[in-house]
């Protein structure tokens, strides 16, 4: 058995740990288009329409992560599917995020108070318009604090995807512990390369937040 | 031929009957207060004259033009009608200048330096002009009600609705607002206000309306009204108010 340094260690996490950061990325952006579309089909869009949405949006909050992924990459392949674990976990992911990504947006929107709806109308704006202008412009600034926040949330969610065979930060750690056995080093490390990756969209988020009450919009 | 005519107006809100049969023609030029208590429909009635409320039963007319019931899309019904709430309403990421020429530039699709112009020409006529470049949070409740009027009026409508817009004002700054409003009247503006301002209401309009449980009780001359009320009422409505 071969003996591991430190830095062995440390290089072989980092090295996973860009993908941990590449399915973040993918998961996020994914997310946010998908995201996006829901909400303003979910704002606008006829009743069959919305309730269908919301149903997406209460199954993808309503069950784990966890089962999503497994429903991914199992699941396709009992159905035919030949996935990779990277096309399951990006897929899973990506769903996932858009769900709560939906759901903040939209109150983002319906937190936008109803007199600027009805000012917006009383000048002659129609809905795309006032939404144009006068809503989504507000909604946005009262939407960056929470998206930001909600994207630790994604960088964490990827550590699942080590349980479908995706080679990133946690299921690096796994491995290298199997042939180490050195497990409060490796996992403190794989915490370790979390909390670098998260602590500061967290204080970022905290930053935004104070600024946009600080500001004082309302 | 009157300027606004309203017939036989019926506003439901569920089980409840909010407006039971309102007439009421308003000449052009003229300056008519709505007062009563709160619930008597005074609100409605003006939510109903720019369509913010859909009422039930009626017609209301502007000149000889149908108003109602979708004959007027938003966009004109801007061009006719303008409004001014009680909570001003200005868009909070918008400067002083950009809330006043977004309507004539979106829905008006006026040019740019034109827009400017009209803005430019109704902040003065508010005293705004000094502060085209503020923004809302940065401006006193009288100056940001005075922008809502600034803003209204560059849709240079033929009536001007206002819904207890000084309601929501410290006192010391009612009067800035309520001097702008007599301006407008002075100016010929045709304007419609639901308010507290009982001494506004008195010198200022040329009638006032008194609403009660969804009806037009009593309407007249302010002297007259005022000084002899024929309802018991209106009496007591003018008891608790003075």
């Amino acid at each position: 058995m071969t003996d591991f340094t430190l830095w062995d260690i440390v290089r072989n996490l980092l090295l996973a740990g860009r993908w941990t950061v590449v399915l973040s990325l993918i998961a996020f952006t994914g997310g946010a288009i998908v995201g996006l579309l829901l909400t303003l089909l979910r704002m606008g869009g006829l009743t069959p329409i919305r309730w269908l949405i919301r149903l997406y949006v209460d199954v993808f909050q309503g069950t784990p992560l966890l089962m999503q992924l497994f429903l991914a990459y199992f699941g396709a392949a009992v159905l035919g599917f030949d996935v990779s674990a990277w096309t399951a976990a990006s897929v899973a992911l990506t769903l996932f995020t858009s769900a709560f990504l939906c759901d903040i947006w939209r109150g983002c929107v319906e937190a936008v108070p109803s007199g600027q709806w009805q000012a917006s109308r009383v000048l002659g704006l129609n809905y795309l318009q006032s939404m144009r202008h006068v809503i989504l412009p507000q909604a946005l600034r009262l939407a960056v604090p929470p998206t930001v926040g909600f994207s630790v949330q994604v960088i964490k969610g990827t550590a699942l995807a080590s349980v479908i065979g995706f080679v990133e930060l946690t299921k690096a750690g796994t491995m290298l512990n199997n042939a180490a056995f050195a497990p409060f080093t490796i996992f403190a490390l794989v915490a370790l390369g979390y909390f670098i990756l998260c602590y500061p969209l967290s204080r970022y988020a905290r930053h935004l937040e104070k600024k946009l009450y600080g500001a004082g919009i309302r | 031929m009157a300027l606004v005519s309203v017939k036989d107006l019926h506003k439901s809100f569920g089980e409840l009957e909010v407006l039971k049969g309102i007439d009421l023609e308003i000449e052009a030029g003229e300056v008519v207060s709505i007062i009563g208590r709160s619930g008597s429909g005074k609100s409605t009635l003006l939510r109903c004259l720019n369509q913010l409320e859909r009422h039930d039963w009626g017609t209301i007319h502007l000149a000889d033009q149908r108003l109602d019931g979708g004959a007027m899309s938003p966009g004109e019904l801007s061009q006719n009608v303008g409004m001014v709430f009680q909570s001003f309403n200005l868009f909070p990421h918008k400067t002083v200048i950009e809330n006043v020429m977004l309507a004539p530039l979106v829905v008006k699709q006026t040019p740019r330096d034109e827009a400017r112009r009209i803005a430019e020409q109704v902040l003065d006529k508010v005293g705004m002009l000094e502060k085209i470049d503020a923004y809302p949070a940065q401006l006193s409740g009288g100056q940001q009600q005075r922008v809502a009027i600034a803003r209204a009026l560059a849709m240079n409508p033929k009536v001007l609705l206002c819904d207890e817009v000084t309601s929501a004002l410290d006192p010391e700054l009612v009067g800035e607002v309520l001097r702008v409003l007599e301006d407008l009247a002075r100016e010929g503006m045709t304007l419609i206000l639901v308010t507290h301002e009982m001494k506004f209401a008195r010198d200022v309009s040329h009638r006032v309306v008194f609403m009660h449980q969804g009806r037009i009780h009593e309407s007249g001359d302010p002297q007259t009204l005022f000084t002899r009320p024929e309802t018991p009422e209106l009496s007591q409505f003018i008891a608790s108010v003075l």
